[in-house]
């Protein structure tokens, strides 16, 4: 477990945001550490697509506070966070649908300058997303849903982030589909790559993550290890669709 | 001069040699053609050619950054005012072009910003309704500012503006060659409208392949993913608005130098619609699209014109349509066969890889 006395890399402190007077997260915690894979678990309308785009900039906090390595980011605008080193994934994929998988891809690298690091980034992407690599010149919109989805994980990598926040990967795939974005995951999390990841696939992502958050109302109910969450009565009964004991 | 070459893709990808000379002939001997046929014509081409210029500017910003606009005209509008106020008796003030022409595009790209910034966060529907209004609140402006402190003249417009006068040499001034026979100044206007396009177009394409451009499309395709690749949306948004109403400022510089007298009728909705059919006739983020369509529309209208009234009296001995009625009946059904057969317009954007049976075709040069 990398939980030990280091400073976490992302640290949310009691974060609320609202859409107009409905409060859409009301006040949660949560960390991060470097080289973890964190998930956030809960059902819909509990405000975990909210908590991830607030975390990478794109919708605005109420109140609270965000910090990445130790800084404060509370009021960085999001183009700024992803030079930090946050990068998204957004929900619903969110590729570009009229440009190529390659344009698609090196759209990631947007911020950089660096021509030879992102060609060497391309090449990692390629060998992790074979997939990918085969439709290079085809418009992404006309990609299968699995495929966009890697496509949109590859762009992410190419911004070389150092955490990566992932808005439900498994959404409307099949379950082998799924599967396969799932290794994906687990690849750059052992390349050293910290990950947020939201889902409603709970049970799947437990499973990979070695932490949890379970949330509801807008509110952090529960939090513990991947292993303990899974284990956890209140969460099996809730999300994993089992009766309870 | 390679961007010459995209004004005909089918022969531009095979033979870009070919296509450019084939383009570049076109373009300079029409207004000789045009003269031919009286100077009418030549005076429909050099309007054909602000079109261009027009659609261009459009397309920026509604084909590459995806932000429908009903309001453009009103850039248009400040271009031509601005050479009205700057370079007209109505002020007494005759400044050089070379002063004029930049600030019309100037106070056009400001009156893009102060667009842009009230309407970042609208999308669609909302944006046009909101670009429409301020195209009609500018051209009200110009015609209601002539009271308590006359500014604009209100609906008599502004007339005897100075014509263009390019270091020393009036555009305007027709040249004699003989005693019978002179150059006239339609013609010279074409070729430095030409060159004003041709200008237009090599900046627009640097634009387009530029990190900018690449920003732009990504701001169409999907405006949160492009903010999580770390674009600044609002600043690329305020850009495009600006960079677009630009090009509209100096078209509309030219057009007030071209004609000699500005009125607010002249930027109605219903231009600002006729540029916008413009670009989504030709092909709304392609280029050469987007020429082909604004000299279509601005050419076939006026061919329709002067070919409705002989026939009809040929065939049933007298009018039944007036060609002004026939002009927006053939339009309309232009339009909605365009939309029917090839609803990205006469060439789409990026042709080459909208259909997935051609991509792998595409694949082989990598």
């Amino acid at each position: 477990m990398p939980t030990e006395i280091k400073a976490p890399i992302l640290r949310l402190h009691d974060v609320q945001i609202a859409y107009g007077q409905i409060q859409a997260v009301k006040g949660i915690a949560l960390d991060v550490y470097a080289g973890e894979l964190v998930c956030l678990i809960g059902a819909n309308g509990a405000g975990k697509t909210t908590t991830l785009n607030a975390i990478s900039g794109t919708l605005p906090i109420r109140g609270g506070s965000l910090q990445f390595q130790g800084q404060d980011i509370t009021s960085l605008p999001a183009h700024l966070r992803l030079r930090a080193g946050i990068a998204l994934v957004p929900e619903g994929r969110g590729i570009f649908t009229r440009l190529s998988v390659e344009e698609n891809l090196r759209m990631g690298a947007y911020t950089r300058d660096d021509k030879d690091g992102i060609e060497a980034d391309l090449e990692r992407v390629y060998t992790m997303l074979p997939r990918v690599k085969e439709r290079l010149a085809q418009v992404a919109g006309t990609l299968s849903g699995g495929e966009q989805q890697m496509v949109a994980i590859g762009r992410a990598l190419l911004s070389r982030p150092k955490l990566l926040l992932l808005d439900e990967p498994s959404m409307g795939l099949a379950p082998l589909v799924v599967e396969k974005i799932f290794e994906v995951v687990q690849t750059v999390v052992k390349e050293g790559m910290s990950i947020l990841l939201v889902e409603q696939n709970a049970n799947l992502a437990l499973e990979f993550s070695q932490r949890g958050y379970v949330m509801d109302g807008g509110k952090i109910t529960l939090a513990g290890s991947g292993e303990d969450l899974l284990n956890d009565p209140k969460v099996r009964s809730a999300y994993l669709g089992e009766e309870a004991a | 001069m390679n961007e010459l070459a995209v004004a005909i893709p089918w022969l531009g990808s095979r033979n870009p040699k070919a296509a450019r000379s084939v383009v570049l002939a076109l373009m300079l001997i029409a207004p000789l053609i045009a003269a031919l046929c009286g100077n009418t014509w030549v005076r429909i081409l050099d309007f054909a050619l602000l079109y261009v210029m027009l659609a261009l500017g459009l397309n920026l910003v509604v084909g590459f950054a995806g932000l429908l606009d009903l309001g453009y005209i009103a850039f248009y509008a400040v271009g031509a005012y601005t050479w009205a106020f700057l370079a007209s008796p109505h002020f007494g003030l005759h400044l050089p072009f070379w002063l004029v022409l930049p600030a019309g595009a100037g106070f056009a790209a400001l009156a893009g910003l102060i667009l842009g910034a009230p309407v970042l966060r609208l999308r669609g529907d909302y944006l046009a309704i909101v670009t429409l209004g301020f195209g009609e609140i500018v051209r009200i402006f110009m015609n209601n500012l002539n009271y308590p402190i006359n500014i604009t003249n209100g609906p008599q417009g502004v007339n005897m503006l100075d014509s263009l006068n390019l270091f020393g040499w009036d555009v305007s001034r027709h040249i004699p060659i003989t005693d019978n026979f002179k150059i006239n100044s339609l013609v010279m206007f074409y070729y430095v409208f030409l060159l004003f396009v041709v200008g237009s177009v090599i900046v627009i394409r640097r634009l387009q392949v530029s990190r900018i451009g690449r920003g732009w499309a990504a701001i169409r395709d999907d405006e949160l993913a492009a903010k999580a690749i770390g674009i600044n949306t609002r600043n690329m948004k305020l850009l495009a608005f600006a960079m677009g109403a630009t090009f509209g400022g100096v078209a509309g510089g030219l057009f007030g130098s071209f004609q000699g007298f500005v009125s607010p009728e002249s930027f109605s909705l219903m231009e600002s619609i006729a540029i916008l059919t413009m670009v989504v006739f030709g092909g709304m983020g392609n280029l050469g699209g987007v020429i082909i369509g604004a000299i279509a529309l601005s050419l076939l209208p006026e061919i329709l014109r002067s070919v409705a009234l002989p026939v009809q009296h040929a065939i049933f001995g007298h009018v039944i349509l007036d060609p002004e009625v026939l002009r927006m009946l053939l339009l309309s059904l232009a339009m909605i066969l365009m939309m029917l057969i090839r609803p990205a317009g006469m060439l789409p954007a990026h042709a080459r890889y909208s259909r997935p049976e051609l991509a792998s075709a595409g694949k082989g040069k990598q």
